[in-house]
């Protein structure tokens, strides 16, 4: 018998890591994966509520999350490459054409 | 099932005859030109125009087990999507670069992108709130790098693409916690089960968080880094569309979210958006009149004009919302046209970006420098213009809910954006110099495509500015069923 | 021996996302994320979600991941530097993130009868999931087959050399 708050601590824990890297990571690829890590660290939170209201809705929207992530993963690493062919860096550092 | 067919209908419409644009464009030999589709684009998007309006017929209520709905509300919206997606249409016609043969993917991803719009103001089921928002945030993180041989075209859409995804993070995990409190994700049933919800403080997480990713979208401050850079970066066109649209159903969610998910926690969410409304006013304003260049100076502005929407949040539910709605139509009409005539004086490739280049503008072309100052008047709020009433009834709805402080310092930034409205309107009217070479540059040619976007955005903006009863009736019917 | 063995893949879990966080090279942080991932199924197989968890190593770890690695790969990604920007990020972003943390951690905590969960629970069947996800939420599955086609779409406009060339030319 495990409490399902552990479940979400770790969620949540996860979802900060995630946080952590999108702020701290100089690389476009590893930025992108920490967000990925942040949709992992939510879809686990959504498992745990689907087991603790017997609903599988909770589960059904992991699938979605998925599919999204899928997506945006096509979308985002076609980004990537065309930033690469046009700049050729992945240093976001360097990708300051324009000035906050 | 029938009428759960209608409640989709405009979407329906959109996501068809995007398709058909694609299948047309792969059926066309590689070197042909591919402006024709607009053909099929632009009367798909005034069919779904119409379908909206045909579902004023209908009964208000849910459809496909109460994942969407048609009410007054959603109507508002998805009419005043498709006027916006129309216009942006025939601006792309116009503008686009003629000798690209890639224009079919840009009005399939265009009316895409819109179906995913207007499903998000209707949807009433968080599920279908995530994909909806989606749709409409992946085509536009795609059509922001249009211009991917640019260096600045790809560094857009980048920026925007990962700041976007990290929102919709936060938004998720919002859903999440709801999920977790209420067991439902269903809007109304949300609304039904938080008051009585035992862990209550699951929902005011969720709330905030849901607040991050819905606030970002709608480039408020602390959440509107993204703005200059993603406007600065995409092409024209497509800033007329994506400050306007996806805007505009992200507003439509967050009026969602508030009034009907988590109207009890008013006293809550509330001194939030104060807060935020002001900021965006402030941080907007001050940091827009020190920009040289015409695309961020209007970014900023932007900001600006999300804080001067936020301030009809603090009002009571029904004068708030209607105000909201208004102001977003108002907002719409004038920031679509100004980024027309924007696109046409810089011309696609953007050869004249700063306020600067913009000298003279008057003299070269009348139409066109009268237009842009037109729209500044507007931007401004000066009355007989869509944005004075838009600021005026957001204003007295805030006064209205007692946020007088925030109409009061709602209306110091209005003066204070005066300046650099202004500043643009007089360097448009400067005589060139002698000897410059902008006196040499041709004159803009206004295609018939894009003079009719441009009349439908004047008459629009005069409109709302001369009479505003007809908007507003509907804007107080859309807060209407949102209660 | 649920115990265990949520103990042992949780760490699983938090190791791999520390190191995707502190790796240098991508490529490392690429595979941390593959472990996060594969632990992660076991998690959701400990809560009864079988299904999920075949769905999330084919998916996520299988697919998604592959494609990580092998954009990776294509651009042949190097280690990544330390700059003023990160220095900076680290020390503005930590306390920011802590405090996160520690709010939700804190409303998690105090949260009451979250109930618990035990290896005898049963397991959700596909035909139930089934049930609902092609009846009640029917719309969105559907939908989602608009946000796949825009994906297709952009990544190939995206991604395609040649697009614009004349523009390019000028």
């Amino acid at each position: 018998m495990i409490p399902l708050s552990w479940y979400l601590l770790l969620s949540a824990t996860l979802f900060c890591l995630g946080i952590v890297g999108f702020l701290v990571r100089r690389n476009l690829i590893t930025i992108f994966m920490s967000i990925e890590l942040m949709l992992n660290g939510v879809n686990l939170s959504f498992v745990t509520f689907a087991h603790q209201w017997h609903l599988v809705k909770g589960q059904i929207f992991v699938f979605f999350v998925m599919v999204v992530a899928a997506a945006e993963a096509a979308v985002g690493l076609a980004i990537i490459i065309a930033i690469f062919r046009a700049r050729a860096t992945l240093a976001v550092d360097r990708i300051d054409l324009m000035k906050l | 099932m029938n009428t759960d067919l209608l409640r989709i209908l405009p979407e329906t419409i959109l996501v068809v005859a995007g398709i058909l644009v694609m299948l047309i464009d792969a059926s066309l030999p590689p070197r042909a030109q591919r402006r024709g589709l607009i053909w099929v684009a632009a009367p798909g998007t005034m069919l779904a125009l119409w379908a909206s309006l045909i579902q004023l017929r209908l009964d208000p209520g849910t459809a496909f087990f109460g994942a969407v709905e048609t009410s007054p509300f959603t109507i508002f919206f998805h009419v005043l999507i498709c006027g916006i997606v129309l216009v942006a249409l025939l601006l792309a016609y116009d503008t686009l670069p003629r000798d690209s043969h890639h224009q079919g993917e840009f009005y399939a991803l265009v009316l895409f992108g819109a179906s995913g719009m207007c499903l998000l103001t209707g949807a009433v089921e968080l599920l279908v709130v995530f994909i909806a928002l989606e749709i409409s945030s992946i085509s536009t993180y795609i059509l922001a790098g249009y211009r991917k041989h640019t260096g600045k075209g790809p560094e857009a859409a980048i920026k925007y693409f990962l700041l976007g995804s990290f929102a919709t993070g936060f938004l998720l995990y919002g859903i999440a916690l709801i999920f977790g409190a209420t067991g439902s994700t269903q809007i109304y049933e949300v609304a039904h089960k938080a008051a009585s919800a035992q862990n209550h403080t699951f929902i005011v997480l969720a709330l905030m968080l849901m607040l991050v990713g819905i606030l970002f979208k709608v480039s408020a401050a602390p959440f509107h880094v993204w703005t200059p850079d993603v406007y600065e970066g995409a092409p024209s066109p497509v800033v007329a569309l994506l400050s306007t649209a996806p805007k505009a159903a992200a507003f439509a969610l967050l009026l969602r979210v508030l009034y009907q998910m988590l109207p009890d926690l008013r006293s809550l969410w509330m001194p939030l958006l104060w807060v935020i409304a002001a900021a965006s006013m402030t941080i907007g304003n001050l940091a827009a009149l020190r920009q040289q260049n015409v695309k961020r100076m209007l970014a900023y502005s932007s900001i600006a004009h999300a804080g001067y929407l936020l301030a009809a949040f603090a009002g009571l539910a029904d004068k708030g919302i209607a105000a909201a709605a208004f102001y977003i139509a108002a907002y719409a009409a004038m920031n679509v046209g100004i980024f027309a005539v924007v696109t046409l004086i810089s011309g696609y490739d953007e050869h004249l970006p700063l306020v600067a280049d913009f000298r003279g503008v008057l003299y070269r072309s009348p139409l066109l420098g009268s237009l842009l100052i037109f729209f500044l008047i507007s931007l401004i709020g000066i009355p007989f213009t869509g944005g004075f009433f838009g600021k005026f009834y957001s204003f007295s709805a805030a006064v209205g809910g007692g946020a007088v402080v925030l109409a009061i310092i709602g209306l110091l930034n209005s003066g204070v954006a005066a300046a650099y409205y202004v500043r643009l309107a007089v360097t448009v009217a400067q005589k060139p110099e002698n000897g410059m070479s902008q006196a040499a540059l041709p004159v803009p040619q206004i295609g018939v495509a894009v003079g009719a976007a441009l009349l439908f955005t004047v008459g629009a903006t005069l409109w709302l500015g001369i009479a505003p009863e007809p908007i507003l009736r509907a804007a107080e019917n859309a807060a209407h069923a949102l209660q | 021996m649920h115990l265990i063995l949520f103990i042992v893949f949780a760490g699983l879990c938090l190791a791999g996302a520390l190191n995707l966080l502190l790796q240098k090279h991508p490529i490392n942080s690429a595979l941390s994320l593959v472990v996060v991932m594969t632990s992660l199924a076991v998690l959701y197989l400990l809560l009864g979600a079988e299904f999920l968890a075949a769905a999330q190593i084919i998916v996520y770890a299988g697919a998604i991941m592959v494609l990580f690695t092998f954009v990776i790969m294509l651009l042949n990604a190097g280690r990544e530097e330390r700059t003023l920007g990160s220095k900076a990020a680290v020390a503005l972003g930590f306390p920011a993130v802590a405090a996160i943390l520690a709010v939700i951690a804190t409303v998690i905590l105090k949260a009451q009868d979250l109930g618990s969960v035990s290896l005898s629970d049963g397991i959700t069947s596909t035909e139930e999931l089934s049930r609902v996800l092609f009846h009640e939420l029917l719309l969105p599955f559907e939908v989602t087959s608009v946000l796949i086609l825009i994906a297709i779409l952009g990544a190939v406009s995206l991604a395609r050399k040649g697009h614009g060339d004349q523009e390019a030319g000028k």
